[in-house]
């Protein structure tokens, strides 16, 4: 497989979460990931985007390639300068949303991809990495 | 982007495409409602078929438009939710609970055709 550079896409406005999840979707099939597997990346993709626009009005979406030992995967970036989550344990708590017109969020992203870390600092922002493995 | 509705007697066909953008989204939930106002309809399927991932702003529109639409008195139906897609809604934990669902048109077509038999 040809060493691919990352892929970024800025989320300023909510077009650029179909945007984001399109470029996840194609980027997770160019790696091999099955049509199934590609649609759980997107959606996390456009949750995790979604999660910018509502939060913090703008930030980045970073898709990359990453090498386990004898796997391939792709994580995807969420960073944002937004205001930050100030209780993060409540917001991977399900059914827990301050704007009001989110659906789950976070929990719903853990679940979609195998590995998900978090870090926010208030009044600085926030960035959600998530990876997912080939199968 | 323009959302293709096609009106056959009382039902509208709503189609929608891949790539719909929030304001997209938001925008045919009024012209749905709109539509199902001005043409008398008793029935809207929305035809999802083509929809490569659902999340929670989709999913929440879809709600909304079905509840819309039971308010004006006529029945909404989904169909055509792929089984990926599905399977990425439930580990999201997104549900349409209250909302109709067929497997595709020509299901979500028999299903209300047999629902209104009764009612000529």
């Amino acid at each position: 497989m040809v060493a691919s550079p990352e892929i970024r896409v800025a989320i300023n406005s909510d077009p650029d979460i179909v945007t984001a999840r399109q470029k996840g979707r194609a980027r997770a099939v160019e790696l091999g990931f099955s049509s199934g597997d590609a649609t759980l990346i997107a959606t996390a993709i456009s949750e995790l985007a979604r999660n910018i626009v509502a939060y913090a009005k703008k930030g980045l979406i970073t898709l990359q390639v990453v090498n386990g030992s004898n796997r391939q995967g792709i994580s995807v970036t969420a960073s944002d300068d937004g205001p930050g989550i100030p209780d993060i344990r409540q917001a991977l708590r399900d059914g827990f949303s301050t704007s009001g017109s989110l659906g789950l969020g976070l929990p719903g992203v853990r679940r979609l991809m195998d590995e998900f870390e978090i870090t926010s600092l208030p009044g600085r922002g926030t960035t959600v990495v998530v990876k997912k493995w080939r199968q | 982007m323009e959302v293709p509705i096609l009106k056959q007697g009382t039902v509208l066909i709503a189609t929608f495409q891949a790539a719909l953008s929030d304001a997209d989204l938001n925008q045919l939930r009024m012209g749905l409602v709109q539509q199902v106002v001005k043409f008398r309809s008793r029935a809207v399927i929305v035809d999802v078929t083509a929809m490569d991932v659902m999340d929670s702003f989709a999913s929440r529109t879809l709600r909304e438009i079905a509840h819309m639409i039971r308010l004006r008195g006529a029945e909404t139906v989904i169909v055509g939710i792929q089984p990926e897609v599905a399977f990425a809604m439930v580990q999201l934990g997104l549900t349409l609970e209250d909302v109709t669902t067929a497997l595709d048109l020509e299901e979500g077509l028999a299903y209300l055709n047999e629902k209104f038999k009764n009612t000529h």
